[in-house]
Parts: C-alpha cells; structure tokens; sequence
C-alpha cells in the first residue's frame, strides 16, 4: 500500500489533486498572507489596538467561552443520551442534533427574531417584563449556541460508538456506580473526541456571523463580533482594518487546526490498544 | 456460592436467544458452557452477571433470588471476551479498580494488587498499559481484575478466544489450576469441546439457546443424550434412513437399529472411533485416501452404493496394515447411536 | 452492506440493561431534549409558522417573486454543479491521501480540515483579495474578460471552499478499511483496472461518496458569510438564498424571508436524514 516510488498514472493523479487543492485551499490562504506580508505587522496591529475591534473580539471570545462552557455540557449529555440509551423518537432526536449544520444562519437569526424579537411569539411578552433578546446579548448568546451545538456532540457520540460499552460493563460488574463509571472510565476514553468537538465548537463560534448579524444587527460597541466588525469594515470601505481582522481570525484559526490534527493524533494512538 | 437458574428466556427481537432454559451449577464447581456460536450460551452468561435482563425465569444464587440484584450488587467477577480493560489506566490500576470503587485505602488496594500480579505471573507489569501486553498477559490481567475484590463468583466469556492457539492451551492450565486453588464458583463459555472437556468439572451443551446435555465430560462422551450432542462432541458419520428389517441400510453397510420399530425414520451416529476397517477383497467399501493427523490416522472410503465414511486408528494399529488408497475393505460397528426423529433416543 | 449496516446499528443500540441510565439517566435525558427543544425546535418551528402564516397560496406567490425565484435558482444550480466538482475531487483527494506516500503528504491532510477552523467570512475576504477587480490575480482575469469575483464562479469557488473537508472525511476512513487483498484478489483473476476499480473499489465507497456529496449540498445551501463578501449580490445575477433572505430581512420583509427560508428548510430536514441514513449505510460518522 504504502510505496515509495509512484508510477505514472499515480502521480498524475497526486499532481491532480495537488492541483486543485492548491487552487481552492492554499491560494486564498497565500492571498491573505501576502497582502499581510505586504501591509507589514502594523495591518494585525491595528486590528488589535482599534478599540472597535478590541470590543469586538472581547464579545466574540466571551460568546465562544459560553458555547464551550453550555454546549460542551449538554453536548456530553446528548452524546451518551444517543448512544447509551434507547427511547422513542431517537432517530428523530439524532437528526435534529445534526440540523444547526444544514441550516442557514440567516435562517437561524430571523428564527430566533420570530420568536423573541418585536412581533415574535415571546416578544411582546418578553418586552412587557424588560427582556431584551433580540439586538442585544443574549440573542447573540442564542445565536452562537443554535450554531455550534452539533459538534461536540457529534464528535462525543462517534467515539463512544466506536469505544463500544465492552469497559463501562466490565466497570458496573466490578462495583461501579453509574456516575463512577462515567467518570472513571467512560470520560477518560472519550477525551480526545471531546476535545476535537470542543475545538471545532470554538472555532465556529468565532467564525460565526450570519446568525449574529441578523440576530444581533452589528451595532458598534454593543452587538458588534469579531466577524460583524469585519462586514461593517467592509461595507464602510475600510479595507485596512477588515482585512487586518481577518488576519488575525485566520491566525487563530491555523491555531485551531493544528490542535485538531494533534488531538486525531492523540486519539488514533489510544485506540491502538 | 451454587448458582440456579430456571426457566429462562430471551429474546431479540425475532431472534430467541435463550429458550427455557433451567440449569444448575454447585458451590465450587467450574462449568463450561459449550455450543456453537449464536447458540445463547453467552446471553445465559451475560444474563445470570445482570448485565442482561431475562425476559422471562429466575437466577438463584446461594437459592436466593437475585433477579432484583443489579450487576454491580451481584459480587460476580466477569472476564470479557475481549479482555474490555481500561485502556487509560496502567494494569495495577486495573486490578485495583473494583476496589476503588468501594472506597478501599490506597494501601490495602496496594496489597491486594501486589498478591494478584503474584498469582498471575504477571510481576513487575504493574506499571504498563494494557496495550503494551501481550494477549495472554491481558486475559490474565483481565483475571486478576475480576478476582480483586473476592467475588464469589467468577464467569468467563470466551476467555480463550482472542489468543492463539499455544497461549491458549497455557492458559486453561492455569485456568485450572487457579481453581484448584481457590474454589470459586465458575462458569467459562467456549466453543471448543477440547478446552470445555480438559479445564471443566461438567460441561453443559447448549445448542439454539436450549440446554442439550449437562454431565461430566465423560458422561457426554460416553452417552450423549441427544442427536445434536452426539454430532456435536466428538467426531461422527451421521446417516439419515428409515428402519427396515432392524436396521438401516446405509449403501451396502447395514447399522443395526435394534429396539426401532420397522419404518421410524432415523439418524444413525456413527463415531471414527467406534468404527473398524480392515482390508478385505470381499469387502463393502472402497478407500479413497489416507491422512496422517500426527498419533493418529483418518481412513477415507466410499460404501458401495453409498456415500463417504471416515474412520480414525492409532498410527501404530494393526488394522491399518495393508490399507491404501484403492484398496477394498470390509467395516465393522463396534457402536451405533440411533436417534428417532421428533423424539427421544432409545438406547 | 447491509451485514455492515447491521452490525453498526447493533453496537449503536445493543448493549445490556446493566448499563440502563436509570433515574439519573432519564434526568439527563430530559435536560437535553429540553434543550435541544428550546434551542433548535422552538426557532424553527416559528420560522415554519410564519412561512405558512399567509396560507400555501400566499408561501407560493413568495417563492415564486422573480427575485426569490431568481436567488433559489442560483443557489440550486451553484450548489449543484460545486457538489458534481467535490464528489470527484474528494474522492481523488482522499484515495491519493490514503493510498499514496510523498513528501507533504501529512501537511496536507492536515490542511484539508482548514474549512472547518476558518471563519466562513475571512474565506470571501481571502477570495476577494485574490480575484476582486483590485486583486492579486483579479486584474489578471479581469484583463482577460474573465470575472469571478462578483459573478457565479466567485461562489462556486467559496462554496468548495468551505464545503472541501465533507466528501474527503466521509471517504477516507472507509477506504482505511479496504482490504488490499479484494484489489488483489480481483487482479489475480485477471481483471483490468478500470473493472477493479469499478467492480470492487468503487461499491463500497459510493455510500460514503454520496453522504459526503449530501452534507456538502446541504452545506452549500446555507453558505452565507462568504457568499455575502464574495458574489457582490446583485440581484438577478449573483444573489443566492441565503443573500435574498438577509436583504428581505434588512427591508422589513420578514414574510418573504420566512418564505424563502422555508423551502431552504425544508431541503435541509430531508437532506440532513439522507446524510445521516447514508452515513450508517457507509458505517462512518463525522462531521
């Protein structure tokens, strides 16, 4: 399988995939770093010492540290809810854990606006007790939580598939509670998995921006993101500091993939046991 | 601690798993489940550990009922197919797992950690991971672990099956061996009659989640009680005919059906070892080839107007003299088994 | 197959009762669907009241206005033609990743999951860098009467993009478990390649290639954050869906935009349980 020296045919097809890898991926990743190169440190500087994009990111990185915090739980919760216990209406519950990721964070924005914002289901009934949701933080909490929820337990539920419940039995015959045996055995071999799922909720939590745009309306100081400072840099034709965000956004995210591909690792090396 | 079970059934869905099933296994003893696989004979296991629930039937232990015990209550150490140790955790923190969980000192599960790596041979592996092991070490760790917190009973699923076969023969030595020395009350499932009949007190055949047969090895061998037992244990011609004039006629090679009425349709058992061939030119069949199986010979022949028959001699045997590929020869029966079908055996 | 499909189902949903959650168990169990309830159900399912709100006929008229017509269109056929392109090319990417060893080989898996740790709006930025009129290699083209930033290649381009690691990771762990020896086996009972490939390779791998190829087009459907950057969302030519919907929302026509967002909706119900069907059949998960 593994040869060292490939034949013709096979290295056209290397050179194909080469290719066209180098066309879709790394050519708008070189783009952007060399119109970095171009602008020199000061264009991620900027981006770090604008005040606007300052609030921006503190707001983004506190709704990421949210989405970690509540989807990782319930995360964990779902993941052993689908695989460690059978009930009705679980295909149903399996499908619409996978939901968030086909729909349109558009979507999700004016979803949550129906039911919380002015004229929504709760809206009246939210405002007439002082509630505000839609605009305002906890619709961007919402928003951030409706988008990333997938992940980790998705990620949570593949390995616990694939860990089989072999060691959770042989827990509970010798003595174990239920939660010793989560926590002592079932936790420790699910850690790379939850570890990936979390990395990846992270990232899309600070990644996200149709859903907080729509939800949140980009307002400079109050629901303005990370990504939504980007939009509204744009949109104001002021390149510099858009593009020094999306710099930095991209640097993080590099970041987060490396953490990934060292977790797949770590998590390929346990399973060899 | 004797363990009783009666009337068990389960289900998988469509499948039927176990069928009313009622055995009896006494304080001390070390039973094997033998059957092929998908026979029910793990499921019964798995059931009488908690860690399946019966659909219908009872497990006693010591006589009292313990349907209502949970799997961690029952005191049953398990030994799983495939090992199923915490990957993440060194070996001694394996074996010390059940007693962590009731709350013993770290120093007590100290000494009993120590005591089990003794016991197993496994000194000086304390601080390895189990997949730096090699698969007999495992099955043994995965021993030791069940026998740590003094359970008093020890039942062990396809323990053999995932080592191979020289390991394995080592192992039901010192399965055995471990019994001898500590008496605990245990039942290993396998499909290998050889490992059932050399490590077990009594073997009880099962076969489509029924019990077939349950006796000492002996008793199987020697007066299987079904058709299934006597095509199962040992190795045998099985001729399907239909009683006429006090025998069946298999080709030219009449088996004796004394006791069945004319016209019962039958099974008749005929064991390699309970059959003589000797050469004879007046003889009723013909041999095909000859296989030397290390002590022993496999002579393969055809019946006259009838199908193939083995049989198995001592290499040393004087009735092999002069069989060769071609050659006729003449069959005695020393021992036939009939077995009626839709009843019970008349012997 | 469908001894694969089984056997996955069984260790998904087959285990004994001495693993039975109990008390705490339900509890848990509560808590989430409780969750997921008010997280995910309760949203969509306002989206769907107020896309029926004004009856079928009023849903219909609203779909079939020339601009959502227009931008559902688009979005269809862009979809269509990038998931054509990555079932391809993914399955290429994932056979030379698994199969073949070069230098650059373990630098490159690992850049395939980029899409998944960039933010979907940093990935229209990069592209517009790259072919915007003022771009690194946009006055190139632009030169050559070629646009793509701004047109329907521009998101053709962000939607394989983001949509890049789907077909890759659905295949490759189903090829990991080929045996080699079937490719063998098939040689040595003289068949020729393209026979090996589509006899023996191919089969197994379709269930996986078509849950990649499902999750990208759903995927697809709902890409916004480049799009909105990238395409230049003209109406008519280079708006899509999700582009449509945002605007209807910014003019106060929530109507319409739950209209639209309705049919989207509904493909990504069906799409997301044929993924998810097609994953089992595949014996793989992953995101």
């Amino acid at each position: 399988m593994s040869n060292k020296s490939l034949t013709s045919g096979q290295m056209v097809l290397v050179a194909l995939v080469l290719g066209y890898l180098g066309l879709i991926l790394i050519l708008p990743l070189g783009a952007i770093a060399v119109r970095a190169l171009d602008a020199g440190p000061g264009l991620l500087l900027e981006a770090l010492t604008d005040p606007a994009a300052q609030e921006g990111l503190v707001l983004t990185l506190l709704l990421a540290g949210i989405a970690l915090v509540a989807n990782g739980l319930v995360g964990i919760g779902a993941a052993l809810v689908l695989t460690r216990q059978r009930f009705y209406g679980q295909h149903l519950l399996d499908t619409l854990v996978d939901l968030p990721l086909a729909v349109s964070p558009v979507m999700t924005g004016l979803a949550f606006l129906l039911v919380f914002g002015q004229g929504g289901w709760l809206g009246s009934w939210l405002d007439s007790i002082g509630i505000k949701i839609g605009f305002a933080f906890p619709g961007l909490v919402l928003a951030t939580l409706f988008v990333t929820f997938p992940f980790t337990v998705r990620e949570v539920a593949y390995v616990l598939i694939e860990l089989g419940t072999d060691e959770e039995e042989a827990a509970v015959t010798l003595g174990a509670s239920s939660w010793q045996t989560f926590w002592l055995v079932t936790l420790p071999n699910i850690r790379y998995g939850l570890g990936y799922g979390l990395v990846l909720t992270l990232a899309r939590a600070l990644g996200e921006f149709g859903a907080v745009l729509v939800m949140g309306g980009a307002i400079s100081g109050q629901t303005q993101t990370a990504t939504t400072f980007i939009y509204n840099a744009l949109e104001e034709r002021q390149e510099s500091a858009a593009y020094g965000m999306a710099l930095l956004l991209a640097v993080i995210s590099v970041l987060f993939l490396l953490a990934l591909e060292w977790l797949k690792h770590q998590h390929k090396k346990g399973r060899l046991a | 601690m004797s363990i009783r079970v009666s009337h068990l059934n389960k289900r998988f869905g469509d499948f039927i798993a176990v069928n009313d099933v009622s055995l009896e296994v006494a304080s001390g003893e070390l039973v094997a489940f033998l059957g092929p696989s998908g026979s029910g004979k793990s499921t019964i296991l798995r059931i009488i550990a908690g860690l399946e629930q019966a659909d219908s039937g009872s497990v006693f232990f010591a006589n009292q009922p313990a349907d209502h015990l949970h799997a961690r209550a029952r005191g049953v150490g398990f030994v799983f197919q495939h090992y199923a140790l915490f990957r993440h955790m060194t070996v001694a923190n394996n074996i010390a797992f059940g007693l962590r969980v009731r709350g013993l000192g770290r120093s007590a599960q100290n000494r009993r950690v120590g005591e089990l790596l003794d016991l197993m041979g496994l000194h000086g592996l304390g601080q390895r991971y189990p997949n730096q092991l090699s698969g007999g070490q495992r099955q043994r760790v995965a021993l030791a672990r069940a026998l740590a917190p003094e359970p008093q009973v020890l039942l062990l699923d396809e323990p053999f099956g995932a080592v191979d076969a020289r390991v394995r023969e080592e192992l039901r030595h010192w399965l055995r061996r471990l019994h001898d020395d500590v008496h605990i009350t245990s039942i290993f499932v396998t499909h290998d009659q050889e490992e059932a009949f050399s490590v077990a007190d009594k073997v009880i055949v099962i076969n489509q989640g029924r019990v077939e047969q349950a006796a000492s090895p002996a008793e199987i061998l020697d007066h299987p009680a079904t058709e299934f037992v006597a095509r199962f244990i040992g190795e045998a011609n099985v001729y399907d005919g239909i009683v006429q004039a006090g025998q069946i006629a298999v080709g030219k090679l009449h088996v004796p059906a004394c006791g069945l009425p004319d016209g019962t349709s039958a099974s008749a058992v005929l064991r390699f070892y309970d059959l003589k061939f000797w050469r004879e030119e007046a003889g009723i069949a013909r041999v095909i080839r000859t296989m030397t199986l290390g002590d022993r010979v496999k002579v393969e022949a055809v019946i006259d107007d009838g199908p193939v028959i083995y049989s198995q001699f001592p290499r040393r045997s004087s009735l092999l003299a002069g069989i060769e590929p071609g050659c006729r020869i003449q069959i005695e029966i020393t021992l036939a088994r009939l077995y009626p079908h839709g009843d019970l055996p008349l012997q | 197959m469908s001894g694969r499909w089984l056997g996955r189902v069984n260790t998904m949903f087959r285990f004994g009762v001495a693993l039975d959650p109990g008390a705490g168990g339900r509890l848990v169990r509560v808590a989430v669907l409780t969750y997921i309830g008010g997280l995910v159900l309760l949203p969509l399912a306002a989206l769907t009241q107020h896309g029926l709100a004004g009856g079928l006929a009023a849903l219909w008229e609203s779909i079939q206005a020339p601009g959502a017509r227009h931008a559902l269109w688009l979005t269809l056929w862009t979809a269509g033609l990038m998931t054509l392109i990555n079932a391809l090319m993914g399955t290429a990417t994932a056979w030379v990743l698994v199969r073949y060893r070069f230098s650059g080989r373990a630098m490159l898996s690992t850049l395939v999951d980029l899409p998944f740790a960039i933010p979907t709006l940093v990935t229209g930025v990069m592209l517009v860098i790259l072919y915007g009129p003022r771009g690194l290699m946009g006055t190139w083209f632009h030169d050559l009467g070629i646009k793509i930033a701004f047109a329907p290649p521009g998101i053709l381009l962000a939607l394989l993009f983001v949509t890049l690691p789907f077909v890759v990771r659905a295949v490759e762990p189903v090829l990991l478990e080929q045996d080699p020896a079937e490719e063998e086996a098939a040689r040595t009972l003289g068949a020729g390649s393209f026979t090996i490939f589509r006899s023996v390779l191919l089969p197994p791998l379709l269930p996986a290639i078509l849950s990649g190829s499902v999750r990208s087009f759903a995927r697809a459907l709902a890409e916004f954050g480049s799009i909105v950057v990238v395409s230049g969302n003209i109406p008519y030519k280079t708006l899509t869906a999700p582009v449509f919907i945002f605007g209807e929302i910014e003019a106060g026509a929530p109507q319409s935009a739950a209209a639209v967002s309705l049919v989207l909706l509904l493909l990504a119900i069906v799409l997301t349980y044929a993924g998810r069907m097609l994953e089992r059949l595949a014996g793989v998960r992953h995101v």
